[in-house]
């Protein structure tokens, strides 16, 4: 990066560790950092919208699908996320390569399952093996959105339940006197009234998926922790222009940081969608005082 | 709602695939860890380096393959191999006959190198009854398990070393290979305590229906077998004691 | 091997009672369950020992938030943030790092670096600050009329929050303390695969779950066993709070005990 920094085994203090700290790997770990943020970004609202559709789902008047959204709800929300991410990834990349397997292949006449292998065509695989690996790394992130999102869409899917009803009876029976249709009392009165119910579970959630994130390495993302640890580890003068000792302390407490202001950040903003959202609402909140559980 | 979700998502996929499919001639894959130096480990640039980077990139020279590089973690990295992410395994992997019955290997081109066991310098340590740490997954956890010592499982190699160290373990068990270049550094603070075989040589891990890559990469070792260029790789990245074909 | 051997064997080889060995080949299913749900008991020892002491620390720390006297406020708010503000993740490294100093200290922190009790302790912390933030909400929307009702009976001090403001602080909290109690569980599982290290594979559910998957390569029959157990220990987790949940409310007419069910229900 810098022009001194051609032979540090001469550099010691300020400069070696300014050198240190832009090596290209480095680089890749604050990059790593984008990933991150971009990650969350994405996946909340779509956790948000698989949360609503099982929501809705878990309070269809159609009993099956009454099931499938209960189904959904506790089935995902009594296994540890962990548990969930460890095989999850290949059985969605697998899933997804079997569907095109169909499509593309229909004369294939191969098993896609030979002993332990799973064999597509070669058009099925995903993405392409010829595509580059920036496909790969990016086809990787949206199984790490997607996976991320089946998870807590549970969580927020049985928030949003209890937010639809805790919106007070009387207000979607008024809408019901003035003529609405099931469908018109439902987004016009209750999806509106309910967010402010919501708004607490969702706060807490998303505190939790920001935690959530140093799992991200498992889904094979090489996210902030799978960097911190790698530069963390001792290095050998052999291996590599700055060699060191074990400094991963150093490396998560650079992380740790990270992750106060992110949710100091985060409680601040919340906040202030709380006292907005709470206006004019006949609640504690919406009275003046805080609103708790 | 789940699976509209997900046809809706395979068809864009496809739609970026089919656009780059032209454009590349046969690529092979080739899965490491990063984490394992000599082997393989991620260099100041941020790129995989190693002993195996460099004989595999002349491995796909030499059977005219496009090579790509890929990094996964050690504990998934035969699952994903069979579920087809990438087409080879090539993270310092010794064959063993669990292995092998799941996927298949190259020729080996590490002869069958030792293990060895690492304290701190100038400690008794009891190799049979003392508590040895081992990283969790490997050939030489499973061998500290079936001894009578007391086994420390650790997440990464670090970890282990780690142990030693700061007196969580008396002793660290892994690939001697792995561990010359930090006793060499350690200024004295680590010594190796004895050596044990475990395991064969390592190769190339590769799924069972590729036969046809298999074979590849087989001529493409024995080429450098026979040139004598795998046994100055082995020097130039193990040194002088490496054990040569 | 019949699988009623195969439990007699490996049922409680997770705290080493029985075979010394794991199986290494020939993997049958009954082992896969046998020695996951053999597991499973480190994460019940976890959850619940957590659970319960941080049940006393979170009063506390909700108590102490919402105290006048910066002294006691200011530390209170200080845990909670950087406990429920860092991942459980990093938190077990920093703990294990540190119980390894304390260690070369005094002999007296040995057993800290093992997960039975360093462990335990992260969890407790983890779990009090969480519960502690939800105690301290539910602590600031009791009824202002049920404490005036109490100093009106002379009620004094500790008398009126162990009677009045204490029961009726649990019960609005009771909901979202459901919720933390199953997360906390579900934290168990992080104990060995990324904090502390295995002593002689004794180690949770998910540590046999990924040794199967190890061993079998194949991590479509371990996990969804640990799954399946999950679901279970959830289920129960349930059901026991929510008896609990029915005697706080028993004194509530019938009506309002509907009630509460209706209340969103926060999670942590």
């Amino acid at each position: 990066m810098f022009s001194f920094c051609t032979d540090p085994q001469s550099l010691d203090g300020l400069p070696w560790l300014a050198c240190y700290l832009t090596t290209g790997k480095h680089m890749a770990f604050y990059a790593s950092f984008g990933t991150v943020l971009i990650l969350l970004a994405i996946t909340a609202p779509v956790a948000l919208a698989f949360g609503f559709l099982g929501a809705t789902a878990a309070r269809a008047r159609f009993r099956p699908l009454a099931w499938l959204g209960k189904g959904y709800i506790a089935i995902v929300r009594g296994v540890p996320d962990i548990a969930f991410f460890l095989f999850f990834v290949i059985a969605l990349d697998q899933a997804f390569e079997w569907i095109r397997h169909k499509i593309k292949c229909p004369d294939w006449d191969q098993p896609i399952r030979q002993g332990n292998d799973f064999v597509v065509c070669p058009a099925a695989k995903l993405p392409l093996s010829t595509s580059p690996q920036i496909w790969h790394e990016i086809y990787g992130f949206f199984l790490a959105v997607l996976t991320f999102a089946i998870v807590y869409g549970a969580f927020s899917a049985n928030v949003l339940y209890g937010a639809m009803r805790a919106v007070p009876k009387a207000q979607l029976e008024t809408a019901e006197a003035y003529g609405m249709t099931p469908r018109q009392t439902f987004w016009r009165i209750l999806v509106p009234q309910m967010w402010i119910y919501a708004l607490p579970g969702l706060s807490n959630l998303w505190m939790i998926l920001i935690k959530a994130t140093p799992l991200l390495f498992l889904l094979g993302v090489e996210d902030i922790v799978y960097w911190a640890r790698e530069l963390g580890a001792a290095k050998q003068a052999r291996f590599s222009d700055y060699p060191h000792g074990d400094w991963r302390m150093w490396y998560f407490l650079a992380l740790l940081i990270f992750y106060l202001a992110f949710t100091k950040l985060s409680e601040v903003v919340l906040a202030r969608v709380t006292a907005r959202l709470s206006h004019g609402q006949a609640t504690l909140g919406g009275t003046g005082r805080s609103a708790a559980p | 709602m789940l699976k509209k979700l997900i046809a809706a998502a395979t068809a864009l996929a496809m739609g970026a695939g089919v656009a780059l499919a032209a454009s590349h001639s046969m690529t092979v894959r080739m899965g490491t860890e990063g984490a394992y130096p000599p082997y393989n480990f991620i260099n100041d640039k941020g790129e995989v380096d190693g002993f195996e980077r460099e004989l595999g990139d002349e491995l796909c020279r030499r059977a005219n393959l496009t090579c790509e590089w890929v990094t996964n973690d050690w504990d998934s990295i035969i699952p994903n191999l069979v579920s087809g992410n990438y087409d080879t395994i090539i993270a310092g992997m010794s064959v063993t006959e669990e292995r092998d019955q799941v996927i298949d290997f190259t020729e080996e081109y590490i002869p069958a190198s030792p293990s060895a066991y690492v304290k701190l310098a100038g400690r008794d340590v009891d190799l049979e009854n003392g508590v040895i740490a081992a990283q969790t997954g490997t050939i030489q956890a499973n061998y500290v398990a079936n001894s009578g010592a007391t086994l420390v499982e650790y997440a990464t190699p670090d970890e282990t070393i780690a142990a030693v160290r700061n007196g969580e373990a008396d002793a660290v068990l892994a690939d001697k290979d792995y561990l010359a270049p930090i006793v060499e550094e350690s200024n004295g603070e680590l010594e190796f305590a004895g050596e044990v075989r475990i395991g064969g040589g390592v190769a190339m891990g590769i799924r069972e229906s590729d036969q046809e890559l298999k074979e590849k990469f087989n001529a493409a070792i024995r080429s450098m077998k026979e040139d004598g260029s795998l046994n100055a790789l082995l020097k130039k990245w193990f040194g002088d004691e490496a054990p040569q074909w | 091997m019949s699988c009623w051997e195969t439990i007699a064997d490996y049922g409680l080889r997770s705290i080493g009672i029985g075979e010394r060995l794991l199986p290494r080949s020939d993997f049958t299913l009954c082992q896969q369950f046998t020695l996951i749900g053999s597991g499973l008991i480190w994460n019940i020892y976890f959850g619940t020992f957590a659970l319960l002491f941080g049940f006393f620390l979170a009063t506390a720390l909700a108590v102490g938030k919402a105290a006048k006297s910066p002294f006691i406020r200011k530390p209170s708010e200080w845990f909670i943030f950087v406990f429920r503000g860092s991942p459980l993740f990093i938190q077990f490294f920093f703990a294990y790092f540190l119980f390894l100093s304390l260690k070369s200290v005094s002999p007296v922190f040995d057993p800290f670096t093992a997960a039975w009790l360093g462990a335990l302790i992260v969890l407790f912390l983890n779990t009090a600050a969480y519960s502690g933030e939800i105690f301290h909400g539910a602590l600031m929307s009791v009824p202002k009329g049920e404490v005036e009702a109490a100093d009106a009976f002379g009620m004094s001090g500790f008398t009126k929050f162990r009677r009045v403001i204490w029961p009726t602080m649990l019960r609005l909290a009771w909901p979202a303390y459901t919720n933390e109690a199953i997360f906390l569980f579900h934290a168990t599982t992080l104990v060995f695969f990324s904090g502390f290290p295995a002593w002689q594979q004794r180690g949770d559910a998910l540590y046999y779950a990924s040794y199967f998957a190890d061993k079998t390569f194949n991590p479509f029959v371990p996990y969804p066993i640990l799954a399946g157990y999950f679901i279970l220990l959830t289920l129960a987790i349930i059901g026991v709070f929510g008896l609990v949940n029915r005697r706080l409310n028993r004194h509530l007419p019938d009506a309002q005990k509907g009630r509460m069910k209706f209340r969103p229900n926060v999670i942590r």
